[in-house]
Order: structure tokens, then C-alpha cells, then sequence
């Protein structure tokens, strides 16, 4: 690693003027960050760790929604999140018991590692990602690999999770890393249901409308008979080329709404 | 260069710390506690796992400027003074659940966390608890079988001895 400073502040107006500085980068659990910068894939001035923050923590539920602060490690939203099950399952089936203790959500979704879980769940939920100076839409938010519209300096603060009527997410595991081969997460609300899918697309997470169009007519898996993924521009690697990833889509997605049923 | 004070083992400690200090180096190169175990440094095999305020964490992706003001739990902690093992760790000797020991206390501070918020798991939660611990020499089912031990239940229907 290169050497570098590491503040820790106790609010987020102490973060947010820390980060004005030139070279400094936010430092949320470090499980992406920290082998990053093993490999001198970054090279930040000083760290701010948000840490030590506690208005970033904690899971709240309001008005049919369930709010998430930025800091907010998986664990704790696994053991919390129980008025939105869904989520729940899905910060605990991240990565394994040590990672969760230390990842944030923020981290998460402000990497957008294009076989991430939590980008998921906010684009299939049409979650608002609220940040130090605005909201954002999950809709507007997600802009290719490991892209967001993401300001310098920007912190998010939390993450509201509109609750669904019935929803899951489905990972089918890279074995190795634990991380998406693919994971579809499904999310049905009053006035439609939303399926975004991870792991798949060389552009990061996406919403298959095919697919949403479909379930909203009709919320079982033989809706989806018929339906399919262009294997066009879906990951092809080591571990499953573009037209398996694309069937893979398929059979995921019909998984997930058979366990949200 | 950042001044951290923290429990260690109980044992109260104030250093100063470069930025890039991880917890790992902390503990093996300042403090010589060299019980904690790198064995990838990229945060995949679970040999470095330590308690930090009691939750498990792996020691070789956190700084340790972190863990100002934390309470630590390495393996050196698990005996107690007069040598007498912990019972994890007598389970784990009893069961056969080490051959070279580079995994071991990675393996051993997992277990703890995991009994410490379910004391009677079932073997599939005692399996999906160490997907992040890796071990290339046991094969895993003598290390199954000493933490279901350990949690005081009947072990004889898994794996053979
Ligand atoms: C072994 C292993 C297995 C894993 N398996 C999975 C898996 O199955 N699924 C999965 O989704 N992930 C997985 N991960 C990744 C894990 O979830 C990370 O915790 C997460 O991607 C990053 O969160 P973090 O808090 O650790 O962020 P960091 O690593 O600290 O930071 C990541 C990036 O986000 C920025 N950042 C951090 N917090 C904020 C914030 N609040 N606001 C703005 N920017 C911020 C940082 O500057 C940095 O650029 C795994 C990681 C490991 C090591
Ligand atoms: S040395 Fe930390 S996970 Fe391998
Ligand atoms: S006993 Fe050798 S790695 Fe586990």
C-alpha cells in the first residue's frame, strides 16, 4: 500500500469537510477498499473513515418504508431488517460472517460492483439514495461498472427502501468469491412489480422491463415462459459465457417469484 | 502517524500507528502476538479472524487506526494463563480438528463468535458460519465435528473419527 492518513470523525459535516480536501477518499467498512489499495489500485492522500459515525447507522421502519443508514454494516441489516425480509436475506447471504460485520451498505452501493448484491435490491425496490447534499432515485443512481452518479466527496447517509408487498432475491454463486454469477431480485408493489438484475450485464446492474411487464400481468413463474434475456452484452468470463449468464437470468428470475410467493 | 489505545487480550495498549497499519501487523509486528495468521492477505481465507468489541472480523482488511478505543480478542486470549485450553479448543484437539494448525485460529475465533450468538448450532449453520475460513489439510469435518462438540451436543453421526 501507499502511505496515507487516516482521519476518523464522529459526524457527517466533519466527514464532508475532511473530504473537501485534495487526494482524501471515504473509507466505509474497507472490504473493497482495503485490497484495492493493497494493490495500489488507489492512491488517496487520507482516508475518511465513516466508522465512527453513528448518525450513519441504524435500520428504521416509517410509513412503509424502511430506512438504512449509509454506514450500516450487513449484519446488522441482516439481524434488523425484519420488516423487509427480502433485504434481510440478502445482506445476510453477503459475502461470510466477517465480511458482514465489517461492509457497509454505502459501500456497496457506491462501488457498484457490477455482481454486487445490494444494487439489486435498490433498483428493484426503487429505493432513494439520500446522501449529504440530495436524494437521488436507484433509478438514476446506477451508471455502468463501479460508476454512480455519485458526486466527489459525496457521502450516502442512508438508503430508503420502499416495502413491498411480496419480493426475493435469487444469487446464484460465483463459488469461489461468493459474489453474483447472477442474482435477480424481484419486488412486487401495488402498482407493478420491478425486477433488477446483478452479475449479468457488462453495463452493471440493469431492469428487465420484459420481465416486469410480464409479472405485473400475471405474479407466477410460468409468466415468464417465453420470456428471455438477449445473451447480447452479458459478461462472458471464466466462470460462464454470455449465453449462460442469459439463461441463468431466466431461471433466477422464476425462482424469485416463486419464493416471494 | 495515529495514536490508538485499545484492549488487547484485556490488556490495555496505546501506540502510534502509520495509516496503513492493518490490524494484522499491529498485532504480529508491534505488539508480537503472532498467533494471528496471514494466510492470503486478501481477505479470503479467514486465518487472520480476531474479535473486534466481540463481533468477528478479518484482521488483514481493517486499519488499525480503526480500532481506536475497541476491545480486541485474539487467539492468544483463548487459553487461560495457567496454558489450560479454552473448550473450543479442547474440542478441536480431542476431535482432530487440525493437522498443520495455519488455519487454526482463525478457525477457533470464527467458532467463538458463532457459539457466542448460537450456542447450539446445527452442523449446516456450523458449515455456512466458515464459508470465509479455509482449510487445506482437514477436509472441514473434524472441524465441524469439534465446534457441534464444543456446543456440549452429540457428535457421533458426523464424520467418521
Ligand atoms: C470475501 C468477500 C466476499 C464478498 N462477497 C460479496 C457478495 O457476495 N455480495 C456483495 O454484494 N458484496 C460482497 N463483498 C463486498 C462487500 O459487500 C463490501 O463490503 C462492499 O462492496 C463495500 O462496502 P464497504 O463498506 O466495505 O466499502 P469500502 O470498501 O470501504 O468502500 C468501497 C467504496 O465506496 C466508497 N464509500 C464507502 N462508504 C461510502 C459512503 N457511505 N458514501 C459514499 N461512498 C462510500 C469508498 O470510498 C470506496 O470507493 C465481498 C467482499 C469480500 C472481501
Ligand atoms: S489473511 Fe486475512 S483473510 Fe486471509
Ligand atoms: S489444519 Fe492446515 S490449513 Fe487447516
Amino acid at each position: 500500500m501507499y502511505s496515507f492518513e487516516i482521519g476518523r470523525p464522529s459526524t457527517v459535516a466533519d466527514a464532508v469537510a475532511a473530504l473537501g480536501k485534495d487526494e482524501a477518499q471515504a473509507l466505509g467498512g474497507g472490504q473493497t477498499l482495503i485490497p484495492t489499495l493493497k494493490q495500489r489500485l488507489a492512491s488517496p492522500e487520507t482516508l475518511v473513515s465513516l466508522t465512527g459515525i453513528a448518525e450513519m447507522k441504524g435500520v428504521c421502519a416509517e410509513d412503509g418504508a424502511l430506512s438504512i443508514g449509509g454506514g450500516t454494516n450487513h449484519a446488522t441489516v441482516a439481524a434488523e431488517a425484519s420488516a423487509y425480509p427480502a433485504l434481510a436475506a440478502l445482506a445476510g447471504g453477503i459475502g461470510d460472517p466477517a465480511v458482514r460485520n465489517r461492509g457497509t451498505i454505502g459501500g456497496s452501493l457506491a462501488n457498484n460492483d457490477p455482481a454486487a448484491c445490494y444494487p439489486s435490491a435498490a433498483l428493484a425496490s426503487g429505493a432513494t439514495i439520500v446522501t449529504n447534499t440530495r436524494e437521488i432515485a436507484a433509478d438514476d443512481f446506477f451508471d455502468g461498472l463501479f460508476t454512480t452518479a455519485l458526486e466527489e466527496g459525496e457521502i450516502i447517509t442512508s438508503v430508503r427502501f420502499p416495502v413491498p408487498e411480496a419480493a426475493a432475491y435469487m444469487k446464484f454463486e460465483q463459488p469461489a468469491s461468493r459474489f453474483a454469477m447472477v442474482g435477480v431480485f424481484v419486488a412486487k408493489y401495488a402498482d407493478g412489480v420491478r425486477v433488477a438484475v446483478t452479475g449479468g450485464s457488462e453495463d452493471g446492474v440493469f431492469r428487465w422491463s420484459a420481465a416486469e411487464d410480464a409479472l405485473s400481468a400475471n405474479f407466477s413463474a410460468e409468466a415468464l415462459d417465453g420470456v428471455s434475456v438477449d445473451a447480447d452484452g452479458m459478461i462472458t468470463d471464466l466462470h460462464g459465457s454470455a449465453a449462460y449468464r442469459a439463461h441463468l437470468i431466466g431461471v433466477m428470475t422464476k425462482r424469485a417469484v416463486a419464493a416471494a410467493q | 502517524m495515529v495514536e490508538v489505545t485499545l484492549k488487547v487480550n484485556g490488556k490495555s495498549v496505546t501506540k502510534s500507528v502509520k495509516g496503513n497499519t492493518l490490524m494484522t501487523e499491529f498485532l504480529r509486528d508491534e505488539l508480537r502476538l503472532t498467533g494471528t495468521h496471514v494466510g492470503c492477505d486478501t481477505s479470503q481465507c479467514g486465518a487472520c479472524v480476531i474479535h473486534v468489541n466481540g463481533e468477528a472480523v478479518k484482521g488483514c482488511t481493517m486499519f488499525a487506526a480503526e480500532a481506536d478505543g475497541a476491545e480486541v480478542a485474539t487467539i492468544e486470549g483463548m487459553a487461560s494463563p495457567d496454558g489450560t485450553l479454552s473448550v473450543i479448543q479442547q474440542a478441536f484437539q480431542d476431535h482432530h480438528g487440525l493437522q498443520c494448525g495455519f488455519c487454526t485460529p482463525g478457525m477457533v475465533m470464527s467458532a467463538a463468535a458463532l457459539l457466542k450468538d448460537n450456542p447450539k448450532p446445527t452442523e449446516a449453520e456450523v458449515r455456512d458460519y466458515l464459508e470465509g475460513n479455509l482449510c487445506r489439510c482437514t477436509g472441514y469435518h473434524n472441524i465441524v465435528k469439534a465446534i457441534m462438540a464444543a456446543s456440549g451436543q452429540d457428535v457421533s453421526s458426523i464424520a467418521a473419527e
